[in-house]
């Protein structure tokens, strides 16, 4: 049906692209390793000891920064994963008026423009007087990551079958019973992808919480602000290693997805046999 | 998977029947609502406000009275029409070109390689990877790479391919290419959950037809698409009308470079003239808006989330 040099077109521009992709992963890794070296002179630079280092250097601004950064995200990803995730629920089952004008504005904060969320937040913390600090970023990374999670939650509850809390309401469960033991458990993966989705997202956020940070440093604005001077070798090694943690938890959520759904293959063969 | 938030057909909604009235929706919204009110809604409209200010009297530098100075629009699209014209002229090129390079790559993610899982899965992770690693630092990763004394581009001029006193950085090119480079990953994410989901009968039906492949593609294959090409072009534009990272003089710009990102920025940061950098903002958000309704108008509201 295809002819055969055409076939290996598409593949061939295929690892291509996704090679091109990887080249500034690839020279992040390679540049943090090299640097390591001219100032290390070992080659080990990858090992915990060398790790526990870059926070030693620079008077321990890179891993402040690093660890405000970890901080705001895990705050604004537990408030906008909690909000978003019951919106969610609220507009996939119930019926309420007024709900096209809400899908509508629940899309608005992503459609617009970090730096319009940003300057607007701004504006707002300075004309009510309130100081820029950690908490005035942690609202502005819960307000831009209630919709990304409204969106991940809302596609899972949208494919739970009805017929599954039916039967638990015909077993006699109470409310609360169908929601603990069969809702949230069958929601939790969505909920799961939606708090790393908005971690990610205010992990490495720079746009927003540059206009809303004041003196707080975090990761991205770290590497902003020595961008100017040269980047120390330690950010590229804090971020590679972000990196690896980030692959292992995306290879582990696939793995498992993957043998859960196995799993439920097999369930529902026993079950039709 | 997180990669459903970037789809825009919704799944499947369960049937209305099950749907009822009950206070509790009002409970469960209501939070989430109200936070959005506070933190998304009032910073536009002090925002709208802000773009209206005149400078106090007596006042110091970055303080400012409120008024209705609508000057203030005229003044800074007087003095930075190129910038404004600059973002959507790089926006606009950076979501052409993102779109050329991803469908090719979403078609092969979405169709061919469906038979091998596997590959698939490893492509959607190398195609989301570069979100893993920090922006700001893969951005940085191009200006080394399109530095002057780089492999790359000494070896482009002693092939005599670049002229010897040429510059890769701080140039449109390299700022449209960070803008692509940078939200590929956008585009190509929901291009590949629709075409997932694309019926190959229907492809087959076509060309038991006598289509031409190319006429396939033109006919079936684009239109049964378009919800991921509508998806995908405003996730790319949107962030890349915006951004000045890419076009910041310390990464891939240069003076000749600057987006109305980095004007927003100077005007709030720097320069403390906040009216400025409101009327900046609002004038990126209304022309954004409009592209929205647009979409809205095609598509409908409630396959927006």
């Amino acid at each position: 049906m295809k002819h055969s040099i055409s076939k290996w077109v598409l593949p061939a521009y295929s690892a291509l692209a996704l090679l091109i992709l990887m080249i500034p992963i690839g020279y992040t890794f390679v540049y943090s390793f090299n640097d390591s070296l001219k100032s290390n002179i070992t080659w080990r630079g990858f090992t915990l000891d060398k790790w526990l280092n870059v926070c030693n250097v620079q008077n321990g601004a890179v891993c402040e920064a690093f660890g405000n950064s970890i901080f705001i995200g895990v705050v604004a990803t537990v408030l906008a994963t909690t909000l978003g995730t019951m919106i969610a629920i609220a507009m996939v089952r119930y019926r309420f008026k007024f709900r096209s004008q809400l899908s509508l504005f629940l899309f608005l904060p992503m459609a617009t423009p970090e730096v319009v969320l940003g300057a607007g937040l701004a504006a707002q913390f300075l004309s009510i007087g309130v100081p820029k600090d950690m908490l005035t970023i942690i609202l502005a990374h819960t307000m831009f990551c209630i919709s990304f999670v409204v969106v991940a939650v809302k596609a899972r509850v949208a494919s739970l079958d009805p017929a599954l809390e039916e039967a638990g309401r015909d077993l006699y469960g109470s409310a609360l019973q169908v929601f603990l033991r069969i809702t949230f458990p069958l929601l939790l993966p969505g909920i799961l992808a939606a708090a790393l989705l908005s971690f990610a997202l205010s992990f490495d956020d720079f746009i927003i919480t540059n206009f809303n940070s004041g003196a707080v440093s975090t990761f991205p604005k770290y590497i902003w602000v020595s961008a100017a001077r040269g980047i120390p070798a330690e950010a590229n090694v804090l971020a590679s290693a972000v990196f690896i943690l980030a692959l292992i938890v995306v290879v582990t959520v696939q793995v498992s997805g993957a043998a859960r759904a196995k799993r439920l293959e097999k369930l529902h063969h026993a079950g039709v046999n | 998977m997180a990669f459903a938030a970037f789809s825009t057909t919704a799944a499947p909604s369960s049937s209305d029947s099950i749907k009822k009235k009950s206070p509790v929706a009002l409970l469960l919204l209501l939070p989430g609502i109200l936070y959005l009110v506070l933190f998304f809604l009032a910073p536009l409209v002090s925002l709208l406000l802000t773009s209206f200010k005149v400078p106090a009297e007596f006042g110091d530098i970055g303080e400012f009275s409120y008024a209705f100075r609508w000057e203030n629009y005229t003044d800074v699209i007087s003095a930075y029409w190129p910038h404004i014209l600059r973002s959507f002229g790089y926006a606009i090129t950076a979501t052409f070109f993102a779109l050329i390079i991803s469908y090719p790559l979403a078609y092969f993610i979405g169709v061919k390689a469906r038979r091998w899982p596997l590959l698939q899965s490893l492509a959607l992770v190398m195609v989301v990877a570069p979100f893993f690693i920090s922006f700001l630092l893969r951005t940085l990763a191009w200006k080394q790479i399109f530095s002057d004394e780089s492999f790359l581009v000494t070896s482009l001029k002693a092939m005599s391919l670049l002229a010897p006193d040429a510059h890769v950085t701080g140039t449109a090119f390299s700022v449209i290419f960070g803008l692509t480079y940078n939200f590929i990953p956008f585009m190509t994410l929901p291009l590949y959950t629709t075409l997932e989901r694309l019926d190959v009968r229907y492809l087959e039906a076509g060309s038991d037809l006598y289509a031409s492949p190319f006429h396939v593609f033109r006919k079936v294959t684009i239109p049964l698409s378009m919800p991921g090409i509508v998806a995908g072009t405003l996730l790319t534009f949107i962030p890349a009308a915006g951004d000045y990272i890419n076009a910041s003089r310390e990464f891939l710009g240069g003076t000749g470079t600057q987006m109305m990102g980095n004007v927003i920025e100077a005007n709030f940061l720097v320069l403390q003239n906040f009216p400025a950098g409101a009327a900046l903002s609002i004038i990126l958000m209304s022309a954004i808006l409009v592209m929205v309704s647009f979409y809205v108008k095609k598509s409908g509201t409630e396959d927006l989330l």
